[in-house]
């Protein structure tokens, strides 16, 4: 488990209510408000997304919304910044492969 | 001066040496008094600030490292909890065969009195066992809780940190 | 087209203190800051910073980006967050995104107060899912709540290297090495001292060769560098980490100031490509000034000095803080800048300094020839 329940200097985490959302589909359990790369990372998820042409693996990078490295696919919209994105109730979180719009890339993700 | 803060992140005794907030060895068998290993000149005197017994210095350009006025020092440890760098001690060599060594800590949790647990050195090697003789966290300290710990006399000078015996 | 007195870009330690100051004079000052959130990297702050007490010396960085918003709002200054600019036209139009909308407000004067990004360092593996920004994962440990990872290889050993490889050891993680290719650890020997005495290992002159792993970070190697920078053969060492955090520089945002036509200088000593600026913060277009890192790359004590200084500026050039008290005003402010820039680590902003005033005055002599 990733969370911090108390911290030396911050003490206890002020967190929003438990929500649920799905990621590629499975159930998962995160903060309403958080990033959703916080909620991600938490729950063990590292890659979120496939790059175009090598389909090479990205996850966080700078987790300030600058470097656009975690985009993933939130509720059927592509190249959206999780580490800024707050996460809410029942969020549909997908995998992005490349662009994340391109006709290859829905079929890739049907199985 | 050695290289090791530069290279390794930490000083060796000869660094602390001729530092000017370091208490002499007559002073610290005298009873709890303040140690800075603070060294190099960084622009900070919280140290200064925080003493109501004029017992350290910084003046008035910031960078110059802190001077002692051991005679002055209670070893209270207000300076402790205050310094940035974490870089202030508190020895007390009046007991016996054992020195007591208080050292900021911010991490949870904090030990308990009686705990044993093993003393480390500056570079973070195992000295060897030590007991806690106290654990303070005040409102005042903001976060920076001081811990005591006993360790031989022989480390007064070597004791800077402990980690928790392997359960 | 709205106007107003003062427009600042950027709600961190620089913006605040810039609208706070100018707020101060009666100038009209609204901030925008892209983010859902003010106080730019303060809030992620959380050990306790150097200084003098007029510098908010033993505050938690946190805790003055808490004071700072106070002040902002009792000055009357307006935030407006979620607010991203996107352009800067003449120097003093503003183009700004707010939710689908775009609008334009023209100021009279503009703070440039964007802050810096993160240098990252290219190495075989260096795309893999774990290796982060030292300013990553101070976010999603200090911020959120959420340990980075387990194991973690510090690149850098300046002073976030140190802060945060310290960050991480108080929020649960084990710190396997600091590493950095200089021979000689850039940050504060103190920040390193604390580090150090829990047991974690500083390799200086060393570089990152690569990271490995199927899919994410599962192990790092390191090698010793000669004096050309270049690995020694032989000398390589694997950690098994499952994180990477490089803390290897920042760069100033300069987006904006080179749009909006600033006379741009390049100076290592401040991060790369900086606006000229005099030292109240002014560059070469009338009315445009920039404070802190997004000028140059320095702590954040004195980036609110630099912030304090702008907005002083912008508020008298408007003809609100023409006394004499204002006027004494900037010479304490400088002074106290001048403290923080004092001794060994102050060396580098001190030269840095001489050589923007070189390249102004070398400007000036071209503008008059």
């Amino acid at each position: 488990m990733n969370r911090l329940a108390e911290h030396p200097v911050l003490g206890t985490y002020e967190r929003g209510r438990r929500v649920t959302f799905t990621f590629d589909g499975e159930p998962m359990e995160g903060f309403e408000g958080e990033p959703i790369a916080a909620a991600l990372r938490a729950a063990g998820v590292l890659t979120h997304r496939y790059t175009a042409k090598n389909k090479e693996p990205r996850g966080v990078f700078c987790a300030i919304g600058r470097c656009t490295d975690c985009v993933m696919v939130v509720n059927g919209k592509p190249n959206v910044r999780t580490c800024v994105e707050p996460l809410c109730e029942g969020m549909a979180i997908r995998t992005q492969h490349g662009l994340g719009n391109g006709a290859v890339a829905e079929k890739e993700e049907r199985p | 001066m050695s290289d090791c803060l530069k290279t390794n992140g930490y000083l060796l005794m000869e660094d602390l040496a001729n530092a000017p907030g370091v208490p002499s060895a007559e002073r610290r068998k005298q009873g709890p008094v303040a140690i800075f290993e603070c060294i190099q000149e960084i622009p900070c005197n919280p140290c200064e600030q925080a003493c109501d017994k004029d017992a350290v210095r910084v003046g008035s350009k910031i960078t110059d490292r802190p001077e002692l006025n051991a005679e002055n020092c209670s070893g209270c440890g207000k300076c402790v909890s205050a310094c940035p760098g974490q870089a202030v001690f508190i020895v007390d060599e009046s007991k016996g065969d054992e020195a007591y060594v208080t050292l900021p800590y911010e991490f949870l949790p904090l030990p308990d009195k009686g705990e044993i647990v093993l003393a480390l050195d500056r570079s973070g090697s195992v000295l060897g066992e030590a007991r806690i003789v106290r654990s303070r966290l005040l409102d005042s300290m903001d976060r920076t809780a001081q811990v005591t710990m006993a360790v031989p006399l022989e480390w007064s000078m070597q004791a800077r940190f402990f980690k928790r015996k392997e359960a | 087209m709205k106007r107003r007195d003062l427009i600042i870009i950027g709600a961190g330690p620089a913006g605040l203190s810039a609208a706070i100051e100018a707020a101060q004079y009666g100038l009209d000052v609204v901030v925008y800051d892209e983010n859902a959130l003010p106080g730019g990297q303060l809030f992620k702050q959380i050990h306790k910073f150097f200084g003098s007490k007029e510098h908010r010396a033993r505050e938690r960085g946190f805790r003055i980006g808490q004071q700072l918003l106070e002040e902002a709002g009792r000055a009357g200054v307006e935030v407006v967050l979620g607010a991203q600019v996107i352009g800067l036209y003449d120097g003093l139009i503003v183009q700004v995104v707010r939710g689908d909308r775009i609008e334009r407000v023209r100021a009279n004067a503009v703070v440039i107060a964007t802050g810096a990004s993160e240098n990252m360092v290219p190495f075989p593996g260096w795309t893999l899912p774990g290796v982060i920004g030292a300013g990553a994962a101070q976010t999603m440990a200090n911020l959120h709540g959420v340990r980075p990872g387990n194991d973690l290889l510090m690149v850098g050993c300046g002073n976030v290297g140190v802060v945060v490889a310290y960050q991480m050891l108080q929020a649960g993680c084990r710190v396997q090495a600091m590493i950095d290719a200089s021979r000689a650890i850039g940050g504060y020997g103190v920040h390193a001292a604390k580090v150090a005495r829990t047991g974690v290992p500083f390799f200086l002159g060393h570089t990152i060769l690569q990271a490995e792993g199927d899919g994410k970070v599962e192990s790092a190697t390191i090698a010793q560098v000669d004096e050309r920078w270049q690995p020694v053969p032989g000398t390589e060492k694997t950690f098994a980490v499952d994180t990477i955090c490089l803390a290897v520089g920042l760069t100033p945002a300069t987006q904006l100031s080179r749009m909006a036509g600033c006379t741009m200088v390049n100076l290592p000593g401040l991060g790369g490509l900086v606006p000229a600026t005099a030292q109240n913060g002014a560059t070469s277009v009338p009315g445009l000034y920039v404070a802190g890192d997004a000028g140059g790359i320095e702590e954040a004590s004195s980036a609110m000095i630099r912030g304090r200084l702008a907005g002083l500026a912008a508020a008298r050039r408007q003809g609100f803080a023409d006394s004499q008290a204002a006027e004494s005003r900037g010479q304490e402010l400088h002074e106290s800048l001048d403290r923080l820039r004092g001794g060994p680590f102050g060396e580098r902003i001190r030269a840095a300094e001489e050589l923007m005033h070189k390249a102004l005055e070398k400007e000036a002599a071209c503008q008059t020839a």
